[in-house]
């Protein structure tokens, strides 16, 4: 998987976690996973589809995920179960916002899906020919795991390529 | 949060938002800015279908639509109620901030664009805006006759 398309995603996934979580997230560990299937804490899943096509997945620490859920409500109480997982949804769906509006600037055309609760119990389906990148990232509340199992769809560019001609 | 000057229009005491978002999280925070800056939030909605509804039910001053939702997305949405209601006033504001979104939601009759993360102050300064906006957008295609 090329750098320019996964630098966006280390970079949004530092920038909105200073502005969600109040705090920095440093790089611990990269890895490259076969399937995009290591989930540890709570997890979510936005799909991207067009002429670069994958799946990214934030994974966070539950504490890390609490504490994204406090910030993001403003309130003081301990977050349940299901705010932390629609926590870890709003931020999923920020960062990969936020990285693939860099990778359009860079003229990649493609369709965000909404982020969905990822669960390895099979309610989502694998991408199993996507290989991905595991970032390890280490926050002051947890780590922080963006696994990005990215390909460029070839054929779908060449399409939008003979259409734009023709 | 800062303290905000409470926006106003005209003599209406308070402007009155719908508040449009598929995330729990991003519908309370929006709607806490909301209050912060002296308005109400008049009905939220999780959904464009839902948007469309609540917009016909609730007649919102100023409407704040997310584009990335499942069922109907953002976009659309404006499209259909800005053709009902070509007076509507709505600002998305999405994680998605590439030009083509924008374009597209601006040619439907949106009328300004915000980028999530929000920063309260940037969308203060936005809705103010339009708020005070008198002109009434001609959505691409319309008028062009």
């Amino acid at each position: 998987m090329k750098m320019e398309l996964i630098q966006p995603f280390v970079n949004s996934l530092d920038a909105v976690v200073a502005e969600i979580m109040g705090c920095s997230a440093q790089i611990s560990d990269v890895a490259m996973s076969e399937a995009s299937s290591r989930k540890r804490g709570i997890a979510a899943r936005v799909c991207i589809s067009g002429e670069i096509e994958g799946s990214i997945l934030l994974d966070l620490d539950e504490s890390a995920a609490k504490r994204a859920a406090k910030f993001l409500s403003g309130d003081d109480a301990e977050p349940s179960d299901d705010s932390a997982r629609e926590a870890v949804c709003e931020l999923s769906n920020m960062v990969v916002g936020n990285a693939v509006t860099q990778l359009n600037d860079r003229g990649f055309k493609f369709k965000v899906h909404p982020p969905e609760i990822y669960s390895v119990d099979g309610n989502l389906k694998e991408s199993v020919d996507t290989e991905a990148l595991v970032l390890n990232f280490e926050t002051p509340s947890g780590y922080v795991c963006l696994d990005v199992a990215l390909k460029y769809n070839l054929h779908r560019a060449a399409e939008l390529t003979s259409a734009s001609v023709s | 949060m800062q303290d905000f000057e409470p926006l106003s229009r005209g003599d209406q005491p308070k402007i009155r938002f719908l508040v449009v978002d598929d995330s729990v999280f991003a519908r309370k925070s929006l709607s806490r800015m909301v209050e912060a800056f002296g308005g109400e939030v008049a009905g939220e909605a999780a959904d464009g279908c839902s948007a469309i509804t609540e917009y016909d039910r609730l007649r919102p001053d100023l409407v704040l639509m997310d584009i990335t939702m499942p069922k109907m997305e953002g976009i659309e949405a404006v499209e259909r109620i800005v053709k009902e209601h070509p007076e509507a006033r709505i600002v998305m504001v999405s994680s998605v901030g590439y030009q083509d979104n924008i374009l597209a939601a601006l040619q439907k009759g949106a009328r300004h664009f915000i980028q999530k993360p929000v920063k309260p102050e940037a969308l203060y300064e936005i809705i103010r805006y339009v708020v005070n906006d008198t002109q009434t957008p001609v959505p691409a295609g319309k008028g062009d006759a």
